[in-house]
């Protein structure tokens, strides 16, 4: 690149000065090199950050903590007829069970704000709990059991070391007076910690301790169905006439113009689609797996007919031939032996797709999917919710062990995203043919 | 009769008269022998077809009754809701099916019909991205003149106040809705500018390496990992940039003296880039790979190092490409939603400051939309405004890409 020929001796070999230009020279190309490498190297600390922080904050939400109290099942209390009709025992008061059992564990709690700070240390949830088990079993009525209750969200955080005892007692949500009843309930072996079984069978919640992600995981899988029965389909004719049949003209041009732009149309103006199309014009009830499915399937149609093209171009024209020169028509020919062949290929752009699908948000908030819905949706016309729209809401929470339900429940997600794609590489791998 | 059952029985009459249309095909004497008949199949579909088109059509028809006409809920438009357009739909099926059943013989093409239909659906299910595009335009179009007779386009385009809360009473003071949209665009834009410091540096300088440097192992396990950023739900970013970025961001600020808000747009910003890196990185990665070789060679040859290539050679080669790639992004940041809605302001400010909180469109749309029923206010017709002028700026961004990168790929093929 430089004029050489100044700073050669009369031998030929370079002098200092060409020697000096060329170490100068590769000193650019390694600084270079580097840079590239730190490019990545920042990319992938960066992914890291993520991962460390989200699971770091999230893993303590698969554990819960419970207090073990002797619970006395009192007659009187629960079912003073003596009838032991399910009614009478859905509808018995459960709290004054628990507040009892809390005043015998501490008699010396007298005052009326000191005894609501006690019965704040148990969880609202564990009413629920004690129902059931004395639905599923009647007999425990008149005995006394040590029985373990979810332990209240402020309880599990302190457990858990997210509140510390050195900060002002103004600034603590556990208070001085609570550290010393959770410290002799921890002295006592009263107190546990244990693999969070409701946060996987659990609907949503105001309370962070009974929060779980089954309805917005049941809500994902009605969306992804939805939008899996709908986007597959048409994508996959759409991608057959686009690739097989289209003659070339005008109308085809806009048609893959058309496909293309939607592929980069942002994923919230669809949510607006969604809201004119199916909820203004189609009436189809608002908060519905239905719905979101079918907004997510418009979104997820141009991937999936992206893909399913490719696959459908890389088999070779010689199958086409040989099945037309056997006295196949052309839809036999594409529909016995084209589309079989690309299938695995138009697989894994679908599931890759639907995979968008799962982890998107912003149109489901247009529809109106980020409703606060306890109830486990039963059908595709039920309220519902989705996973990443439940990571919104959780996030919003001001309570503390919001967090850690966040970061959890991103876990998950991100743990399906990981199952779907690894089946997508996998499929391909196995089933792909080089021709 | 309801749509339920009136559809399941209908499917019921297909498959019945699909069993018995390849049965009698199959069973007739007359097809013995017969050179030019279909398989028996063949005439089972053939009966569906026509037990499908004539009620698919009545059932267009009775829905866009039920949805246009006033009061279906009694009187003489009710009684054609509820009775006649089920029994209706009932007969054209059951006439189609045995209309069809009867016109089985050897001589029927029951091929050339079954084909034709099924190259209908085809050229139907391709349309439907084109009826996709025109449903977005119509459907905001509507409701954004429907705006603009609120709201005159002036205030819209060019004011500087943005606070579309209307006013519940008279006395109100500080909220008679202003809808100036330029804070939005400006906080948009300043977003999208701190993502693409972020992001095109990075993005390029990784595809670089990866195309020009990496061994092949080492691209086999980078690239899948690089990709994962592109995998992640964009709700994740957005609770890391509130969590953790923004947060992070506060306290240095703290620490070095400056005041920087958690809601800053430096976090948002940064975080949409890390978003977008992969992005950037593997489209630039398809664009240098497409270079051809014999540039490279001719360069090395010409005693040039392989930094000097790629910026004397590779790159300018590349540039229309690399342009094309980083406008894609830059629509993709425009369009971004939950990471501004999870870690930028909602309240609109007129800054240029990173370390201050701005909103964006997409925050906007978000929140005059999210738990709101009425559709005639401002306030929501609105949100459909912000959402055609973000629709025609990112389809702008993309036609200029495309065009850009076509005009590219023609030089060298």
């Amino acid at each position: 690149m430089t004029d050489i020929q100044n700073q050669t001796n009369k031998a030929g070999w370079p002098t200092n000065g060409a020697n000096k230009i060329l170490a100068k020279r590769h000193r650019t190309e390694r600084n270079f090199r580097r840079l590239g490498l730190t490019a990545i190297l920042i990319a992938m600390a960066l992914l890291a950050t993520l991962l460390v922080s989200i699971v770091g904050k999230g893993y303590s939400a698969f554990i819960q903590t419970t207090i073990t109290l002797d619970i006395n099942f009192e007659q009187e209390i629960l079912d003073p007829k003596d009838t032991r009709s399910p009614e009478t025992l859905k509808a018995a008061s459960y709290g004054s069970v628990i507040r009892n059992a809390l005043r015998t564990e501490f008699p010396e709690v007298k005052s009326r704000i000191e005894l609501r700070r006690l019965f704040g240390l148990i969880s609202k949830g564990a009413v629920q709990e004690l129902r059931n088990a004395v639905l599923a079993n009647p007999k425990l009525i008149g005995t006394t059991r040590a029985f373990e209750l979810t332990a209240s969200d402020d309880v599990d955080m302190f457990i858990k070391g997210y509140i510390s005892r050195d900060v002002v007692e103004q600034d603590r949500r556990i208070k001085n007076n609570e550290i010393v009843w959770i410290d002799r309930l921890q002295n006592q072996n009263a107190i546990q910690t244990r693999f969070n079984t409701r946060f996987f069978t659990g609907g949503d919640s105001r309370e962070p301790e009974v929060a779980g992600i089954l309805g917005a995981m049941v809500g994902s899988l009605y969306t992804l169905f939805i939008t899996f029965i709908i986007s597959f389909p048409i994508g996959v004719m759409s991608a057959i006439y686009l690739e097989e049949f289209a003659p070339k003209n005008k109308l085809t041009d806009v048609i893959e113009v058309n496909i293309n732009n939607l592929a980069a149309v942002p994923s919230i103006v669809f949510g607006l689609l969604g809201v004119a199309l199916f909820l203004n014009v189609a009436h189809l009830p608002r908060s519905a797996p239905l719905v979101g499915g079918l907004t997510l399937a418009l979104m997820t149609l141009p991937t999936i007919i992206i893909a399913a093209r490719a696959s459908i171009r890389a088999v070779p024209g010689s199958i086409r031939n040989a099945a037309l020169g056997l006295g196949a028509s052309k839809q036999q020919a594409v529909f016995h032996h084209v589309l079989p062949l690309s299938l695995p290929g138009i697989l894994t752009g679908t599931i890759i797709g639907l995979s968008q699908a799962l982890g998107e948000t912003a149109p489901l908030l247009m529809i109106g999917m980020v409703a606060f819905i306890v109830d486990i949706p039963g059908g595709v016309t039920d309220p519902a919710t989705v996973l990443p729209v439940q990571i919104f809401l959780w996030a919003d929470s001001p309570e503390r062990a919001f967090v850690e339900k966040t970061s959890g429940a991103i876990m998950v997600l991100l743990s399906f995203l990981v199952f779907m794609n690894a089946a997508a590489v996998l499929l391909r791998k196995k089933f792909e043919q080089r021709w | 009769m309801s749509f339920l059952p009136l559809i399941i029985s209908l499917l019921a009459m297909c498959a019945a008269g699909y069993w018995y249309g390849s049965k009698k095909a199959l069973s007739s004497h007359s097809f013995a022998g017969q050179q030019n008949a279909g398989r028996p199949h063949l005439y089972g579909l053939y009966v569906v077809i026509w037990g499908v088109i004539p009620p698919a059509i009545l059932l267009i028809l009775w829905g866009v009754f039920s949805y246009s006409s006033i009061d279906v809920s009694g009187g003489i438009a009710g009684k054609i809701d509820k009775v006649v357009f089920p029994s209706l739909i009932t007969v054209a099926a059951i006439l189609g099916l045995t209309l069809a059943v009867r016109q089985i013989s050897p001589n029927l093409r029951a091929r050339k019909t079954v084909e034709a239909a099924v190259y209908c659906v085809l050229i139907l299910a391709s349309t439907l991205s084109v009826f996709t595009t025109i449903g977005i335009v119509l459907s905001l179009l509507i409701e954004t003149i429907q705006f603009f007779e609120k709201v005159p386009y002036q205030e819209f385009f060019f004011s500087l106040n943005w606070s579309p809360q209307m006013a519940l009473r008279e006395d109100q003071v500080g909220s008679s809705g202003a809808f100036g949209a330029i804070p939005l665009f400006t906080g948009t834009l300043l977003i999208t500018l701190i993502a693409m410091i972020v992001a095109v540096p990075l993005g390029l300088m990784s595809g670089i390496y990866m195309t020009e440097y990496a061994s092949k192992n080492f691209r086999a396990t980078v690239k899948p990992i690089l990709e994962i950023l592109a995998g992640i739900p964009t709700v994740v970013y957005g609770f890391f940039a509130a969590l953790t970025v923004g947060v992070f961001f506060r306290d240095v600020g703290t620490f070095i003296g400056l005041d920087v808000v958690s809601e800053s747009a430096l976090a948002a910003g940064v975080v949409m880039g890390m978003m977008i890196i992969p992005f950037i990185s593997s489209l630039s990665d398809d664009i240098i790979m497409a270079v051809p070789q014999s540039l490279r060679d001719a360069s090395y040859g010409l005693g040039a190092t392989k930094s000097e290539t790629v910026i004397n050679v590779i790159i300018p080669a590349a540039l229309p490409g690399i342009v094309g790639a980083i406008l894609l992004a830059v629509s993709r940041a425009i369009g971004e939603t939950m990471i501004v809605v999870m870690a930028a302001g909602f309240a609109a400010n007129l800054t240029a400051n990173p370390l201050e909180s701005v909103t964006t469109v997409t925050v906007q749309i978000v929140g005059l939309l999210v738990g709101d029923q009425e559709f005639d206010s401002a306030k929501t017709l609105a949100a459909f405004a912000l959402a055609l002028t973000l629709f025609a700026i990112t389809l702008c961004l993309n036609v200029i890409a495309l065009l850009v990168v076509r005009k590219y790929r023609e030089k060298y093929d």
